[in-house]
């Protein structure tokens, strides 16, 4: 079945569902705490002439609505980065600490990353692997704009990250955004469903089961670990968790997630997932004008 | 230990614990931003200093033994290849406002021009050399970047890929 009509049974309102995915998003931008505040970052985006709103539930996360967010004084210090509402969503659910130890095992090109080094107030380590030299690229400066000091890279293939490089340590929280079928990009990409095809959902699912069973194993018991899609296939999001929490030692948590939400499908074309799926979060773009995602949280028990 | 240009070495606290002459020290390190720049050492108390390759130096945000084989740790820092040591634009965005010396604040034409990567001849009663660049930005003296200041004209260091003809 083609898009976005394959998700007809588990979409309510639908046909607004249909209408929002063909809206282009507003540019949003996450103010970067390590280098300003956002009262800074108001002041200097007023400066500019450039008006922005913060949405309701992140005061860091502004809207602009008028102004693509990359040529301007405040971007130009790293004071702002260019980042997807829903985004940013994952980083705040991971909710790491300053002084802890975090893998973000698909990490470029760093808008997490960095998220994730600004609520640990850069104090820590957030390692941030990435299997592409092009995209570790752009992590790298992204990270270096932004003035992340405690963000080291690395180049590996996430499924079989290796913890030697910084002496064997283990993690206390893990972030999971793995590559997906991205349809929940939509309203960025409009050619986001002309390439889609159930064996690539597929072909992907399996890479996903991989890197989320490396960050459980890689991650210290009573650790989480946040896995997050911006797809709505239930191959990508609940099918994966199903066979992570089958496999690992881990279990999903229930948290607190103030965007409009569904829960977790618990069936999918026949097939029955474990009932706790249903802490995950889908995120439709009809409910909070967004982007699709699929947020889950996860802690390790072994 | 070898310099290998693939891993990162931390830097030998001083230049008795040096096994390669003419490597920089973190005590040279921290000599440096304080004599040029007037930063105080303890700014960087919690940081550690790498290298990888020749003369390029990260400052990093924790203590993994050494060496450590990965694709970046932490930020591009300090070049000091040259008898004349280079701070990067990112260093001096990050550590730059703890600088009481060698620090030229610019009009707002001229911090444009600066980032757009151009020369501009400007009164400088200071040092020749390289000088950290502060413009105004919501009400605070924000480090831009470096310049080089030399013979009336200060050359913008800023570089290539980060250079911005910022909207008006």
């Amino acid at each position: 079945m083609e898009l976005p009509d394959r998700y007809r049974p588990i979409v309510d309102d639908f046909e607004a569902f249909r209408a929002a995915c063909e809206r282009p998003l507003p540019s949003v931008v996450r103010v970067n705490t390590i280098k300003a505040s956002v009262a800074d970052v108001r002041a200097a985006l007023d400066e500019a002439d450039i008006a922005a709103e913060p949405v309701d539930w992140n005061e860091r996360v502004l809207v602009l609505p008028d102004a693509p967010p990359g040529n301007n004084w405040p971007y130009f210090h790293g004071w702002i980065h260019g980042q997807e509402e829903v985004s940013a969503v994952p980083a705040t659910v991971l909710d790491p600490q300053p002084g802890e130890r975090v893998w973000d095992a698909c990490a470029a090109p760093g808008s997490k990353t960095t998220q994730v080094a600004a609520l640990m107030d850069d104090r820590g380590a957030v390692v941030a692997t990435d299997n592409n030299l092009g995209r570790i690229s752009a992590l790298r400066s992204n990270s270096e704009r932004l003035g992340a000091t405690s963000v080291a890279v690395t180049h590996e293939d996430a499924r079989n990250h290796s913890v030697k490089p910084f002496g064997g340590a283990t993690y206390d929280r893990a972030l999971v955004d793995v590559p997906c079928s991205c349809e929940g990009t939509i309203r960025k990409n409009p050619d986001a469903f002309d390439d889609w095809s159930l064996s690539h959902v597929e072909g992907v699912a399996g890479v996903q089961k991989g890197i989320l069973a490396r960050a459980v194993q890689a991650t210290d018991p009573g650790g989480t670990v946040v896995y997050s899609t911006c797809t709505f296939a239930p191959e990508e999001n609940e099918a994966v968790l199903d066979h992570v929490l089958a496999a690992e030692d881990c279990e999903l948590v229930d948290y607190d997630l103030p965007l409009t939400h569904r829960p977790g499908v618990t069936e999918w074309q026949g097939e029955e997932f474990d009932p706790s799926v249903r802490t995950a979060k889908r995120i439709y773009p009809h409910h909070n004008d967004t982007g699709g995602f699929f947020c889950a949280k996860l802690e390790v028990t072994g | 230990m070898s310099n290998d240009s693939t891993k990162f070495t931390r830097l030998p606290a001083t230049a008795a614990e040096r096994e390669e002459e003419g490597r920089a020290t973190r005590e040279a390190v921290l000599e440096f931003w304080e004599e040029r720049f007037g930063v105080p050492p303890e700014t960087f108390d919690d940081h550690t200093f790498w290298e990888r390759g020749a003369g390029k130096l990260w400052v990093y945000r924790g203590t993994p033994p050494s060496p450590v084989d990965v694709e970046g740790l932490g930020m591009t820092f300090l070049r000091t290849r040259q008898e004349h040591w280079k701070p990067t634009l990112e260093a001096v965005q990050r550590f730059g406002e703890h600088a009481t010396k060698n620090v030229i604040h610019l009009e707002e034409s001229e911090a444009r021009a600066f980032v757009a990567g151009h020369g501009q001849e400007l009164d400088w009663d200071g040092d020749w050399g390289y000088l950290i660049v502060t413009h105004d930005l919501a009400g605070r003296r924000e480090p831009v970047g470096v310049g080089l200041y030399v013979y009336g004209e200060l050359r913008s260091q800023v570089p290539k890929g980060r250079r911005r003809d910022l909207d008006d």
